[in-house]
């Protein structure tokens, strides 16, 4: 797209499509990702059903690793909320930085687009915008598509954990875990992380011995953490 | 097909603050700026919360998830891969597994 900035902003059924064709590489990535979902959905003792109304109704696969990691029957209702809450808080930022496009849109295409909005397709609409790109369809046409993927490859995750049905602590659950010390590798800033980080990791073994069983640590290690790394770059400038 | 009334109800909590985020965030921020310091302690948040996850399940988990997770890490830093990251790391706390 050439267009220039001042180009009003569209919403076209080409833009969908295009946002459609152009995320199906990033589709390559998630499904590890949505896979693994599936399998730890299965381990903790989900059925079929649940797995599937899961992922089509949160679409949020960090935050589904978290909660399952700490599943338990009765299913924790107030502790997977708030973790929930607490893992998906980056994407109340990722919103507003996509405003050129979402404050030209209404109704259905406004929160249609906001609820198919995930890491991937979030970068990918960005860069699509940056570059001149006046048609907010792509987001949601990429959304979709990764939605349904998202979908399919949790149900295929399910099914592989149910054939397999693998023993509590075999090693294919160790892939979930692999999820988050990957994408840390993708999150250091530099060596400014280091404090916060730190901070987050002993408050998190602190609360995890505190409260055995639960999901509270997660929480309390980001507060504890964020807020430190918060205080010390507003208050060094 | 099973549907646990109390799964279905961590499913529904799990949706709704999934969705406060994705466009209740767009929607306040649309009508208040946050504040610098607010930002700041935003900007810090992803990597804290993974942080916070990891880093108890290495301590209780032992030898199988330190010996994955520094192969994740090596596999990421080299190649820049999320998916071969992720095999390298389970296929090394597999290989731990079978050794004990």
């Amino acid at each position: 797209m050439t267009a220039s900035s001042s180009a009003p902003v569209v919403f076209t059924r080409a833009g969908v499509l295009r946002g459609m064709k152009e995320c199906i590489p990033l589709l390559i990535g998630v499904t590890p990702f949505g896979l693994v979902c599936g399998i730890t959905a299965q381990g903790a003792g989900l059925s079929f059903l649940e797995t599937f109304l899961m992922s089509a109704s949160v679409y949020a696969g960090s935050a589904q690793l978290v909660v399952l990691a700490n599943w338990a029957h009765p299913a924790p209702v107030v502790a997977a909320t708030l973790a929930t809450f607490a893992v998906n808080l980056r994407m109340a930022l990722m919103g507003p930085v996509l405003s050129p496009w979402l404050d030209r849109l209404r109704g259905w295409r406004l929160w249609g687009s906001l609820f198919v909005m995930a890491d991937q397709n979030w970068a990918q609409a960005l860069g699509d915008m940056t570059a001149g790109g006046r048609d907010a369809g792509v987001l949601l046409g990429s959304g979709l598509i990764m939605w349904v993927w998202w979908i399919v490859t949790g149900g295929i995750g399910h099914a592989m954990g149910t054939v397999l049905s693998l023993p509590p602590g075999h090693p294919l659950f160790f892939a979930a875990l692999a999820v988050f010390v990957s994408m840390l590798a993708n999150m250091w800033r530099g060596w400014g992380d280091v404090l916060p980080w730190v901070i987050a990791g002993g408050v998190a073994v602190v609360t995890a011995r505190l409260l055995p069983g639960t999901a509270w640590y997660i929480v309390a290690g980001a507060l504890a953490g964020s807020m430190t790394g918060g205080l010390r770059d507003h208050f060094r400038r | 097909m099973r549907l646990d009334p109390w799964t279905l109800a961590a499913i529904i909590g799990m949706a709704l603050a999934t969705y406060a985020c994705r466009g209740g965030g767009y929607w306040l921020f649309r009508q208040i700026k946050p504040t610098p310091l607010l930002r700041a302690v935003m900007a810090h948040i992803p990597g804290t919360l993974f942080v916070s996850f990891v880093v108890p399940a290495l301590v209780a988990g032992g030898t199988q998830p330190v010996v994955g997770a520094a192969a994740t890490l090596v596999t990421m830093v080299a190649t820049r891969s999320l998916s071969l990251a992720i095999l390298a790391g389970t296929a090394a706390a597999w290989g731990v597994w079978g050794l004990g």
